[in-house]
Order: C-alpha cells, then sequence, then structure tokens
C-alpha cells in the first residue's frame, strides 16, 4: 500500500495547493461579490461549479454502490436529484436571477413583505446546510484516515482549514473557481476506472453502452446478473421492491427538494442576466449528468464482478486445494477486509465464500456500499495512482459541497438576519465582516460535527430534502406565479409543510416510535418520499390561507411583472 | 403605447406558459411515465441488453432532461429576442401597476 499512500498524499496535496491558490487569486472586497460573485461568472463556469456544489461525497463515492444493492430501486435517486434541474430551470432559476438581489431568504422576505417570513426563510436555510455540512465534513476525515493513515480528527480539521481559507478570503467567487477546479477532479477520478472496468467486462471503452451490452460470453449483462442474483436468492437487479407509489413519492420529493435547496438555487444568482441562469442550469445537468448515467453502469459491473470473483472462491489457497475449475478469491478483497468495509466469516467451513441472500447461509458478512467505487481501481488492475486520484476526487466532492453550503449559512447570518431584520443601519465593509466571522463560526462547529458525527446524520438527508420539497419549493414556486399569494398565505404554508414532513420523519426515521416499514407508513409512503405528500399539504394551505387573507400590496405585483417581463 | 406594451408582456408570458406546459409535460412522461408509472408494460421490449421502462429510469430520462433544459434556454432566447422590440429595454425598470390590472396566473 505505499504507493497508494504515496500518489494519495500526491494528489490531497497537490489538489489542496490549486484550491488555496485560486482562493488568493479571486480575493474579494465586497458583499456583492462574497455572497453572488458579483453576476460576473459565465454560464459554463457557474454549471460546472453547480455540478461539484450538487454533488457531495455522496454522489461520488456511495451512490454507484447503493444502485448496485437496489438495482432498479435505485432509480429513485438518478431521477430524483437529475429532474429537480429541470424544474429549477423552467420554473425558478431564470426569476429568482432577475429578482436579483443575494440570497433566498431575501426573495421570500421582498416577495412576501414580511420579517417573520425572511426569518423562517433563515431558519430552514440553516437547518437544511447545517444537516448537509456534518455529514461532508465527515467524509473528509474517513477519506484521510482510511487512505492517509491520518487519524480521522486531524482528517475533519485540515479538511476544514482549507475550506474555511477559501471560503473567507475569496467568498462566491473564491467558491465558485474552486468548485470548477474540484468538479474536473471529481469527474476524471469517477470516469477513469469507470471507463476500464467497462472496457474488462464489455470490452467497450463507454460505460454507457456496457451497461445495455453484452457481457463476454455474448449473454445481455443485465440479463447475466438478474439470473446470477435470482439464482443466489436475490430479488431481480431490474425489478424493484419498492411500491410503485412510493417510488413515484421519492423521486418527486427529490425533484422538488432539489430544486428548492437554496445552496444549488443561489448559484443561479452568479450568473450576469436570466437568460445566463437557464443556459447555466443546462450545463449544471450536463456535467452532473455525465457521473449520473455512469454510476448505475458501474453499478451493474460491479455488482456482476463482485459475484463472478468473490462468490463461490476459494479463500486462501495455502490451505485448501483448488478443485478443477475453481479460482482463488482476488487480491483486492484481501486488502479491504483489514479496512473493516468488507468481512468474511465461514459458517461451513469448507474455505470457499459463499454470498447469498439469506444471512443464514452468506458468507460475506461485511458488505459495505462505498467499496464499489472506491475498490474499482483495484478490482480493474489500475496503477496506484488512480486509487489516489479517486480519494481526491471523493474530497473534493466532499469539500465543494461543504463550501457551498458554508456559503448559504453565512450569508443567511450576514445579510438576512442582521442587515435586512438586526441592525439595518450597518454598512457594506461591517457586513462583509460579519459574514466573514459567520462563515468562520460556521466551520468551527461543523469540524465539530464532523468529529463526534450526531447519529442521526444519513437519517437527516432525508429530512434535508423533505423540508426544502415541503417549504422552499412551494413558497418560491407560487411567488413567481401566483401573484395573489399573500404573505399570510406563504408563512402557513411553509411552516405546515415543515411541520408535517419534519413530524413523519422525526417519528419513523429518528425517534422510532412506530416501527420504520411499509405497514406502518401512512398512505404507504416512506420517509424518504414524505415530502411530496408535505410539498401537496403546503400548496393547498398556502392557496387556501392567501385566499382568506389580504393581497398582496402593489408593490409586490410589481416586483412580479418585473421578475416576469423578459 | 402602454396599452401595446402590456398586452405584448402578457403575449410573451402566453407564449412562455405554453412552452413550459409542453416540456414540462415531457419532463413527466420520460421519468414519472416510463420509468415508473408505464415500466412493467415497457420492459417487455428491450433497447439493447435493458429493458426499457428500466433503461429510461436509469439513463434514458436523465438525457432528456438535458436536452429539455437546452431547448428551453435556446426557445426562451428566440422568444425575447422577438418581443424585445414590442416591449424596449425596460429589463430593469419596474412595470407600471395600471399595465396589469388583473392576474394572469397558473401554476
Amino acid at each position: 500500500m505505499t504507493a497508494t499512500l504515496f500518489w494519495t498524499g500526491f494528489f490531497v496535496i497537490t489538489s489542496f495547493a490549486l484550491y488555496i491558490g485560486i482562493a488568493i487569486a479571486s480575493r474579494v472586497g465586497s458583499t456583492d461579490e462574497f455572497y453572488v460573485a458579483g453576476h460576473h461568472v459565465p454560464p459554463v463556469f457557474n454549471g460546472m461549479a453547480t455540478a461539484a456544489d450538487w454533488m457531495s461525497a455522496a454522489s461520488f463515492l456511495s451512490m454507484a454502490g447503493l444502485i448496485a444493492f437496489s438495482g432498479y430501486d435505485g432509480s429513485v435517486f438518478l431521477m430524483g436529484w437529475t429532474g429537480g434541474y429541470v424544474l429549477l430551470a423552467l420554473l425558478l432559476a431564470p426569476y429568482l436571477r432577475r429578482f436579483g438581489k443575494f440570497t433566498v431568504p431575501d426573495f421570500i422576505g421582498d416577495r412576501y413583505y414580511s420579517d417573520t417570513a425572511r426569518v423562517v426563510a433563515v431558519i430552514c436555510a440553516i437547518f437544511v446546510s447545517f444537516t448537509y455540512i456534518a455529514g461532508q465534513m465527515q467524509g473528509v476525515g474517513i477519506a484521510f484516515s482510511r487512505f492517509l493513515e491520518i487519524p480521522i480528527e486531524a482528517g475533519v480539521v485540515i479538511g476544514g482549514l482549507v475550506v474555511l481559507m477559501y471560503a473567507t478570503l475569496g467568498g462566491m467567487k473564491g467558491i465558485t473557481y474552486t468548485q470548477v477546479a474540484q468538479y474536473c477532479v471529481l469527474i476524471f477520478a469517477f470516469m477513469t476506472p469507470a471507463i476500464f472496468i467497462s472496457l474488462q467486462l464489455t470490452g467497450t471503452p463507454v460505460p454507457q453502452l456496457g451497461f445495455i451490452g453484452n457481457a463476454s460470453d455474448g449473454m445481455p449483462l443485465l440479463m447475466k446478473l438478474d439470473g446470477m442474483l435470482t439464482e443466489l436468492g436475490f430479488a431481480p437487479y431490474t425489478d424493484g421492491s419498492k411500491s410503485t407509489f412510493d417510488v413515484f413519492a421519492i423521486t418527486l420529493a427529490l425533484m422538488a427538494g432539489t430544486a428548492g435547496l437554496p445552496h444549488v438555487i443561489v448559484r443561479f444568482f452568479t450568473v450576469p442576466k436570466a437568460a445566463d441562469a437557464r443556459k447555466s442550469a443546462g450545463w449544471a445537468l450536463l456535467f452532473i449528468g455525465i457521473l449520473y448515467v455512469t454510476a448505475p453502469a458501474v453499478a451493474v459491473f460491479a455488482r456482476t464482478n463482485f459475484i463472478e470473483t468473490v462468490n463461490e472462491s476459494v479463500y486462501d489457497a495455502e490451505t485448501t486445494a483448488l478443485v478443477e475449475g475453481e479460482s482463488e478469491t482476488p487480491d483486492w478483497f484481501h486488502r479491504w477486509e483489514t479496512t473493516g468495509l468488507l468481512a468474511f466469516e465461514d459458517r461451513n467451513g469448507d474455505g470457499r465464500i459463499q454470498y447469498r441472500a439469506d444471512p443464514e447461509a452468506n458468507e460475506v458478512t461485511t458488505l459495505n456500499r462505498d467499496i464499489f467505487v472506491l475498490a474499482n481501481p483495484e478490482i480493474a488492475n489500475l496503477p496506484a495512482w488512480v486509487i489516489g486520484l479517486v480519494v481526491s476526487g471523493g474530497i473534493a466532492a466532499a469539500l465543494s459541497t461543504a463550501a457551498g453550503l458554508l456559503l448559504v449559512i453565512s450569508s443567511s447570518i450576514s445579510h438576512d438576519l442582521c442587515r435586512k431584520v438586526l441592525f439595518k443601519s450597518i454598512t457594506d465593509k461591517q457586513e462583509l465582516l460579519i459574514a466573514r466571522l459567520s462563515a468562520t463560526g460556521a466551520v468551527l462547529i461543523a469540524i465539530l460535527a464532523g468529529i463526534y458525527p450526531p447519529g442521526f446524520v444519513a437519517s437527516v438527508v432525508a429530512l434535508a430534502f423533505g423540508l426544502a420539497a415541503a417549504s422552499f419549493f412551494p413558497a418560491i414556486l407560487l411567488g413567481i406565479f401566483w401573484q395573489r399569494m399573500s404573505k399570510e398565505g406563504a408563512i402557513a404554508g411553509m411552516v405546515t409543510g415543515l411541520g408535517v414532513t419534519g413530524a413523519y420523519i422525526l417519528t419513523y426515521k429518528i425517534f422510532g416510535w412506530v416501527p420504520n416499514n411499509a405497514e406502518h407508513w401512512i398512505l404507504g409512503v416512506s420517509p424518504e418520499g414524505f415530502g411530496t405528500i408535505g410539498m401537496v399539504i403546503s400548496f393547498a394551505v398556502s392557496v387556501t390561507v392567501s385566499l382568506l387573507t389580504p393581497a398582496p400590496p402593489p408593490e409586490v405585483r410589481e416586483l412580479v411583472e418585473r421578475i416576469r417581463a423578459p | 403605447m402602454a396599452q401595446d406594451k402590456s398586452s405584448a408582456r402578457k403575449a410573451y408570458w402566453r407564449a412562455n406558459l405554453g412552452l413550459m406546459g409542453v416540456l414540462l409535460a415531457i419532463w413527466f412522461t420520460v421519468s414519472f411515465g416510463f420509468g415508473i408509472l408505464l415500466r412493467p408494460w415497457l420492459d417487455q421490449v428491450s433497447l439493447g441488453g435493458a429493458p426499457l421502462g428500466f433503461w429510461f429510469a436509469q439513463q434514458g430520462s436523465i438525457l432528456v432532461f438535458i436536452v429539455l433544459i437546452f431547448y428551453y434556454a435556446w426557445a426562451m432566447n428566440r422568444l425575447e429576442a422577438r418581443f424585445a422590440e414590442q416591449l424596449g429595454s425596460d429589463d430593469m425598470t419596474p412595470a407600471a401597476a395600471t399595465d396589469a390590472p388583473d392576474q394572469e396566473d397558473a401554476s
């Protein structure tokens, strides 16, 4: 592993130097530049930055593995996390850009002529962002500890300090250009092993063609995988286990949640005009799509390869004699066992690994889903530097997302809370100072959350999407498309959406008051998909309350007219 | 003149909503339609080695989404160029309230 250690260290240090160099080159001196990069970011660069901002450690490391284990059910993430960009490009981004200010709470506060609405939006934005950022910092720490032999705590602190440096120096401008660099690192790191694995398994360098192509024995790859899985007692890969309604609800909640997440929306404030916001959303989805249409192919390759090379293989050829036609367990399996991500227990004592659906017979007792992306380079027999590249890609994905979230937290505090509600008379310089201080404070909290992760981090990601889908999405959409929407309607809608969705997720996932399974779910909708129900309720409450309360004042009607005009 | 501007603005907004309606219908059809609701039926057909409904859920819908956004960006630029003359260059000035007396909303 020393070559791996060397190359990992090399790529991580080089990429960090690059990020800090960019930060120093893009120092800023005004709030306009700090919050939205002075509205000067070209659409293609903003697209790349959005892609890096959006794709977190989870997209990079865990998604392909998640799909590999869930087959068709994994489609909810693929469609949900991309389809939201269509909603964003058509329904939200161009209008919010034409509105022309800095943050999402800015829009909510002005459109709904109310500081209460603004504060509700600030609370939602901060809550959603912290939920997310803790997971990112933890991801950085794990990458450091696993590959660089540095304690998790030190890894989190190093990662946090790097983000702190470029976020406070360069604000949105610094973040944007580091995200462009981070996108390049992460997409190269993801695609290189994917291309080689595709070549190895299907003979084509294009993973998307390998996905629908034939395996080396001439049988369609997906059919072959379905057959192998059924034989081992698993459900067929191309068939799902979730109910159709639940798949529908989860997909819609993730789409609306994507479109309503403040750190994504705010990226579209940085381009020069509304037309650029549309174009930029197209670029963003193109750059995201490159990874998202490759991940399901990697998933199929990884699962197939795992079964073919590991199942029924001889664990230790020194002690167990190979029978004709048998093969030895691959080296990478042994290497990854030492990380604890994989574990084998020879239950029947035959010296061979049996991988089965039945927990009684299954001998692969631990199989972490992140392994498929991390071990890919070794599975494809790629040199050590590719592993180093994949690790720095994972760190790039985590840092870029953390930085975007950090900016949302800092601008919510300095701009929306301090400038607009608490101390209305502060100068631009003072506001910038508060922005930098709150970014620093947020990094420190994020570092702590990364070192002492609250146990519920994984389950609260569902909460972040559900809350964004049930609060921001309806409030912004109706704010643009329905002039009659009043402040009372908006506040009632956001609060009910938050309350209903939050209560449902808390009940099933965090406190476990009711068993979390399909029999006990309301309408058969899982907590992940409940954002859709919360969103429908939020829309209904917003409309009803708006119709019962006075219409918005003429200035607000003018504002809506203005953001709609070309 | 004010009357002209107001009706041009309404025509622009109507054209925009119409275009959005069509594109959102396609968005819904490829993902929620082909990928989810109609999947069991589409899966009887294969694209290469993949059942078609499954392919739409994991590949096809994403590719269509990308095309949809670029098409919308292009079509809106054309639409805005067409209306630019009638509307003048009042990009940043707020519309007078009297120009738009009633709502014409869809959501």
